[in-house]
């Protein structure tokens, strides 16, 4: 909506916050660094609203716990911005002057009152009220979320409907408010900063426009393809469609984490070429026709990741790769080479340089200001400029720096594409635990005292109606398929409720269950919402 | 936090029924509300608000059961969302919570070792508990000097008791018309509120009323008060200290946690006057523009804590605490937190530390309490003895009050007798009364009658001989003579005690009541001990050893955090010099 895709707001944003919304996040598991920060603004005195469907360990430090239902979260944000503005704490100076549609908007929320959200959301519409206005009365508000939101078949929508409350209250663009999406890995900003999104070059520069592509075939000296490529989502489609008949994966491993993870082996096992890069033997590895093995980025690279509050910083190599391993730039430098393109044998910072004199927000961020200041954050378009702490000042200026203002946007609650049925009555979520990380790759070699495997998490009085106990194995079963795993009991999950992670591929195939119905404008599967049934073991006869 | 629990342990029902009274008894619902399965209220805000009730938390839990378990930690750490690390750390900071299974069941009989118990035979009442069945824990001075040996009796499953309590009380000095600030004990019914005010009770407070906070404050400013624990910090500067500050919520503290070996006056300031207490607080309250009145007091003091509740209540009922305070228009109450056993909570910020739920530790100073106290707010902490002069010199004016006492040390003082003399117990005398003097009015020495060496102001005090039973008791006087008045104790020993074993013991003392926050007391007290222990052994003391105890000495005065420290060597140095040990000639 407001352009490059990046949490506006910087870490010690979120600890003098007053009001925080952790929305589809379960930070103190997911993203525990970052939550330190968080404690630090709750310690601050910050207040925190938790909007989950399930009572998390980060929910626990909340003042409030909202347990939506699972995709309910449009029918919960319209609400919330109904309220704001029927209780007249809208910033209408603010709207005024840097967005529009708001009277749009305002009819298109006007149905989702309290009670109705209420409804459908099954949260007391006392404490949507409450939150709505502490949010909109707050001084310095922040909203966080991650995968709770953006893992939907409808991820973009949900993205939005909470970038509206951001535009009704002013609480945007300026020092301690801010929309802040966590990112699970040190680097995943920088990943998308560097162009690795199919429609976009370094920078967030679109690759259909031609004056960008201009500047980076001058420097390339050759002409780029106008065409935007296909998101993981839309490859495995094309897979299925015969049109992709060769992978080069990096540094994934789509063979243990796509929804309906049976079906993408078949089309990767279908594939005429399969090469992987990697530093374990993934599963996806292990099906690979060719495997290079890579380096850890941060032991054995030299270069720069980027954090969630955009802040790229050094990472140095401490030790070689160890026996045939080489470094991503060497692999891929030689790769060119046997095509026909002599990059020679270029350094990290020769590579920087080169991004700083193609895009703009990095051009400020040499190598040693890189190295004295312990980080930049974007955009950074000057040697001269300190960086950014946070994003879309604009909105704040009297002439938004002549840009257009920033749009309401109108979408609909449609909840789960998945219905629940009389065959498969419980709903399935996933997500992470604390001590395991993703499929595994990483993690899975060191071993945890909290580790519980592949346990399913249920409400002790469905377990109750369903006649099991804790620790029972039992067949869980999606539309999609069946497969075992062990009962675990747990009050904080509410009724009708399940919840397992799928850190442990090799212990159960969560993703048999998960749908794969997703976003066509993110490509991200709806991992978070599946119907499913439990029940228990058929007695081995004979 | 809620997510973080020790091991699997969960609380039986005895141990939860034991946490929710507490919680019942303070009006406050856990931190941790379930509305209703998609609502659940906690929070950050909740969480502190609540960390308070941690010490009575675990007082209920140790009552109950004779533990802290590790099911009833993980139960404080679901109702009060504190978390296990912290409460076990707290729990395992006092002599009063067990925090392992005990190898008894029932109550624990607490013994007294200190100075005038063990000079009393304390051996022997610890041998007839233990022949009774008793279990016999040995603790340090229980406050009870005047009754020595002293005990204290730890219960499980009900409440806790002294049993030299249920003996008949009787002030030495009873029927003295010079008495003044104990002229109500053993006089006034202390568990009737009518029986104080027909003594004359609450007649300061409704004049302090009158008076208005400036002219309360400049009357307690020109008596020339200063704090009774031993620091004779001026009173009146203290109070108006706190009065200054605004925006933000302001506390007066009683602080009842009197440890100090030998001392005992607040004690019977509270159990047989403990409106006069309440009625001093009160005006301090009010003088200083604070709503929140705290009693912290010790834990082995079940008497004088029922009494106070008592008195609470009474005065509550009739709206002398409460929303609007003697129809002053001003709110003040006052809430009874227990202490439980430990010397180091007698410092004012390790008071604070531990009333908020933390271990008693002393925090550094600056910032001082006047500015950040209890909670970090303004707070202006006095003991039972310093209060209650407040109520004669509201009515009876400032220039009256400093007709007793010396222009230095105007007023009277409470002297804690204990030891080898014929009557030991509470004794008010005007500053500037000799030494000699107290002795005498204390019946003399017992013993060899001939007196040894005198403890002045307790184990943090020091030692003089018989050449000094012509000082004057002033704060100047004192001071000038190298020793000090302390809390008031006045310990006496004759030529017969082993005034060596009576210092090991000090040392001792303080090795265990270190609190470990900071390097040179907690390495200091138990170098001192060893270097006493080989002493003890000896008989005399190399000069390498005595410059061990000079150079530990300094570094504990120079770098401690708190008084603890500073006074460790304070007694021990004293007897050393003055030859009572290490001279190679004791007993």
């Amino acid at each position: 909506m407001f352009g490059a895709g990046g949490g506006t707001s910087s870490y010690t944003e979120i600890e003098e916050a007053d009001v925080i919304l952790l929305w589809g996040s379960n930070a103190r598991d997911a993203h525990p660094i970052f939550f330190h920060h968080l404690m630090k603004g709750l310690d601050n005195g910050a207040r925190m609203f938790a909007v989950d469907p399930r009572r998390t360990a980060s929910a626990k430090f909340a003042d409030a716990w909202l347990g939506l239902s699972v995709g309910t979260d449009i029918a919960l944000a319209n609400a919330v911005g109904r309220e704001i503005i029927h209780a007249g704490l809208c910033d209408g100076a603010f709207i005024a002057r840097a967005t529009r549609g708001f009277e749009a908007y305002a009819a298109h929320v006007e149905p989702y009152t309290l009670d109705w959200a209420a409804g459908i959301t099954g949260v007391p519409p006392e404490a949507i009220a409450d939150m709505a206005h502490a949010y909109a009365t707050a001084d310095k508000a922040q909203i966080l979320w991650t995968l709770g939101i953006t893992e939907h078949h409808n991820a973009v929508d949900n993205v939005v409907s909470l970038c509206n409350l951001a535009l009704l209250t002013g609480h945007v663009g300026r020092w301690g408010s801010g929309l802040v999406p966590l990112r699970g890995q040190n680097n995943v900003q920088g990943g998308g900063d560097m162009g690795a999104l199919p429609n976009k070059l370094p920078g967030f520069q679109d690759i259909a426009d031609p004056v960008a592509r201009g500047k980076f075939e001058a420097a390339y000296q050759m002409e780029l393809n106008p065409t935007p490529g296909k998101h993981l989502t839309l490859m495995f489609e094309a897979m299925a469609a015969g049109e992709l008949r060769a992978c080069y994966v990096i540094g994934e491993n789509p063979a243990d984490s796509e929804a309906d993870v049976e079906h993408a082996r078949k089309l990767l096992a279908g594939l005429d070429v399969l090469v992987v890069q990697d530093i374990f033997l993934t599963r996806t590895a292990e099906m690979a026709d060719v495997v290079l093995p890579a380096s850890v980025a941060w032991a054995e690279s030299d270069g720069t990741v980027t954090s969630s509050e955009r802040r790229v910083q050094r990472v140095r190599a401490a030790v070689p790769p160890p026996g045939q391993a080489r470094h991503d730039i060497d692999i891929l430098g030689e790769m060119a080479r046997r095509l026909g393109v002599d990059w020679g044998h270029p350094s990290a910072q020769e590579l920087w340089d080169e991004l700083r004199s193609l895009s703009p927000m990095h051009a400020g961020m040499s190598w040693p200001r890189l190295e004295a200041t312990g980080g930049l954050q974007w955009p950074c378009p000057s040697e001269d400029h300190p960086g950014s702490t946070f994003l879309h000042g604009w909105l704040w200026a009297e002439d938004l720096q002549g840009r257009d203002p920033a749009p309401f946007s109108m979408v609909h609650h449609e909840g789960p594409v998945e219905e629940l049925t009389a065959e498969f009555p419980l709903r399935l979520t996933t997500g992470r635990a604390l001590d395991s990380y993703n499929t595994g790759v990483q993690s899975g070699g060191f071993a945890s005292p909290i580790r519980y495997g592949d346990a399913i998490d249920i409400n002790p009085a469905d377990a109750g109606a369903l006649g099991i106990a804790d620790g029972e194995r039992v067949v869980v079963s999606s539309p999609r398929g069946s497969v075992e795993m062990d009962i675990r009991i747990q009050p904080d999950i509410p009724p009708g409720l399940t919840f397992t992670t799928f850190h442990f591929p090799e212990l159960v195939d969560t993703n048999v269950l998960t749908n794969d119905a997703w976003d066509p404008r993110s490509g991200t599967a709806e991992f978070k919402a599946a119907s499913i049934r439990i029940s228990k073991l058929e007695p081995a006869y004979g | 936090m809620a997510d973080v629990h020790l091991g699997a342990d969960r609380a039986s029902a005895v141990e939860r029924a034991a946490v929710d009274g507490v919680l019942k008894r303070f009006g406050v619902d856990p931190a941790v509300r379930y509305e209703t399965e998609r609502l659940v209220i906690s929070g950050t805000a909740r969480r502190h608000q609540r960390r308070h009730y941690l010490l009575p938390a675990l007082h209920s839990l140790q009552n109950a059961v004779g533990w802290i378990s590790p099911g009833g930690v993980n139960y404080i750490g679901e109702v009060l969302q504190v978390p296990p690390a912290e409460t076990f750390g707290v729990a395992s900071f006092y002599d009063l919570f067990r925090t392992s299974l005990p190898d008894h069941p029932g109550d624990t009989v607490h013994v007294c070792v200190d100075a005038p118990c063990q000079i009393s035979g304390f051996e022997e009442l610890a041998a007839s508990v233990a022949a009774a069945g008793g279990h016999v824990h040995h603790s340090p001075c229980l406050g009870q000097c005047e009754r020595a040996p002293a005990q204290f009796v730890q219960a499980v499953g009900g409440p806790d008791r002294v049993p030299a309590d249920a003996e008949s009380f009787r002030l030495p000095q009873a029927g003295d018309p010079a008495l003044r600030l104990l002229r109500r004990i053993g006089v006034a019914d202390p568990t009737s509120l009518a029986s104080y005010e027909v003594h004359g009770g609450y007649r300061a407070l409704r004049r302090a009323v009158e008076m208005g906070p400036d002219a309360v404050l400049a009357a307690v400013a020109d008596s020339g008060l200063s704090g009774r624990g031993g620091a004779a910090f001026p009173t009146g500067v203290k109070w108006r200290a706190v009065a200054a500050e605004t925006g933000r919520p302001k506390h007066v503290v009683a602080n009842c946690d009197e440890s100090e070996p030998g001392t005992f006056k607040d004690r019977i300031v509270m159990e047989h006057d403990p409106f006069a207490v309440i009625e001093a607080l009160t005006i301090a309250g009010l003088a200083t523009g604070a709503a929140n009145g705290w009693i912290y007091i010790r834990g082995e003091y079940p008497l004088a804590t029922a009494r106070l509740q008592a008195a609470v209540d009474q005065a509550r009922e009739v709206g002398l605490l409460g929303t609007d305070v003697a129809g002053s228009g001003h709110a003040f109450d006052i809430a009874i937190w227990r202490g439980a056993g430990a010397y180091i909570c007698g410092e004012e910020t390790a008071l604070f530390n531990s009333l908020e739920g933390f271990r008693g530790e002393p925090r550094n100073k600056p910032p001082f309490p006047t500015t950040h106290g209890l909670f970090g707010q303004p707070t202006a902490i006095n003991n039972p003895e310093t209060l209650i002069n407040v109520l004669d010199i509201v009515t009876e004016g400032a220039d009256r009050y400093r007709t007793r006492g010396t222009e230095g040390s105007p007023g009277s003082k409470l002297l804690c007798l204990s030891g080898r003399v014929a009557r030991p117990g509470l004794y008010e005398v005007p500053f500037g009364t000799r030494l000699g003097r107290v002795l005498e009015l204390a019946g003399g020495m017992t013993g060899s009658g001939e007196l040894q060496a005198v403890l002045m102001g307790g184990a943090a005090g020091s030692f003089v001989g018989p050449s000094s039973l012509d000082l004057p008791l002033t704060l100047e006087d004192t001071r000038r003579a190298g020793t000090t008045l302390g809390s008031g104790v006045v310990m006496a020993f004759d030529t017969t005690v082993d005034i060596t074993a009576v210092v090991v013991r000090i040392a001792e003392f303080f090795r265990d009541e270190s609190c470990g926050q900071c390097v040179p007391c907690r390495v200091g007290t138990v170098r001192q001990h060893e270097t006493l222990v080989r002493l003890s052994e000896r008989e005399v003391l190399s000069d390498r050893r005595r410059g061990i105890i000079d150079d530990v000495a300094a570094v504990m005065a120079d770098a401690s955090i708190c008084g603890l420290g500073h006074t460790a060597a304070s007694a021990v140095r004293s007897a050393l010099d003055l030859g009572l040990i290490g001279s190679g000639e004791g007993s």
